[in-house]
């Protein structure tokens, strides 16, 4: 597992572009995009261990906020989405 | 997209136009099966009893988008309660009476210038504590991958056309929260007690595919 990010709100962050096998809970199209921390949640388990039964170390999760612009080119400027990742999938942007 | 039973699609019509759902004559699916052997070994091994098992699921079948439309309404009229939902949707409606379990609430407030709206791309999850089940197309393909990539043309299915000075907020609820969307007050209700606010407050209101009735 990467190291866990530790950002405050209004950090800028970049989702993994990575792919793992297993029980996954960052949804594909958010990753390899920038966005920003909109608050701090947590910490929950790992549900990436829980799915197998795993304890399931305690991480922060964010909640983190994209432009939608930044995620389809014909998005409808100043829209917004917002999802919830956890620490090991994000790094500095 | 916002018809409801979509289930009902594969169903005849009877001949005189009754819609019925044909006898179950074929085989049990290989996890009805173990649906079956499990809960007869938790009953037969006294983990549970079946009393206990047809207890929740009417507890479950028992809640409903009046939960979700009292809480809307109190914010509405509360102040206090307004500011401490914001603040922390988990604790405050677990005092009205709404309890989450393991799970914790974000209320999102639609303004004249926001419209929130909920989705689960991952897989269907929903306030349940506060809106009962979730209607069959929140848990289709269809609403969950447009919601995200196309919310405005979803929007407006259900009916909703908003200007462009209204930012949309999709909100894809991929972990460990749950979300109520808090739609605006209707206009031309100054004086309306909370119980009477709540016939406005639609279960699509707080999902955001609705907005709320307005004052007759």
């Amino acid at each position: 597992m990467p190291t866990p990010l530790h950002a405050e709100p209004g950090t800028r962050v970049r989702v993994r572009d990575w792919a793992p096998p297993g029980h996954i809970r960052t949804p594909a199209y958010l990753r390899g995009h920038i966005g920003t921390v909109e608050r701090v949640l947590g910490p929950f388990p790992n549900p990436e261990d829980l799915a197998y039964r795993r304890p399931g170390a305690p991480l922060p999760l964010y909640r983190v906020r994209f432009a939608a612009s930044d995620l389809w080119p014909d998005a409808t400027p100043g829209d917004t989405l917002e999802a919830e990742i956890y620490a090991h999938w994000l790094e500095d942007a | 997209m916002p018809h409801d039973h979509h289930d009902h699609d594969h169903d005849g019509l009877s001949p005189s136009g009754h819609p019925y759902r044909p006898d179950q004559d074929t085989g049990l699916s290989y996890w009805q099966t173990m649906e079956i052997a499990v809960r007869e070994l938790l009953i037969d091994k006294g983990v549970l009893t079946a009393a206990r098992i047809a207890a929740q699921i009417e507890a479950m079948d028992a809640r409903s988008p009046a939960n979700g439309a009292a809480v809307v309404a109190r914010y509405w009229t509360d102040p206090g309660f307004a500011a401490a939902l914001l603040a922390d949707g988990t604790t405050t409606v677990k005092e009205m009476g709404f309890d989450l379990g393991p799970m914790h609430l974000i209320a999102l407030p639609n303004t004249d210038t926001l419209h929130n709206i909920i989705v689960c791309t991952l897989c269907s999850c929903y306030p349940r504590n506060l809106l009962g089940l979730p209607p069959d197309w929140y848990k289709s393909r269809a609403y969950r991958a447009r919601t995200v990539r196309e919310p405005r043309r979803v929007l407006a299915e259900f009916g909703v056309t908003l200007p462009e000075h209204v930012q949309v907020r999709v909100h894809d609820s991929t972990a460990d929260m749950r979300y109520i969307v808090l739609p605006q007050r209707p206009a031309g209700t100054d004086g309306w007690d909370a119980a009477r606010l709540a016939t406005l407050v639609t279960r699509d209101s707080m999902i955001g595919t609705g907005l709320p009735k307005t004052a007759a």
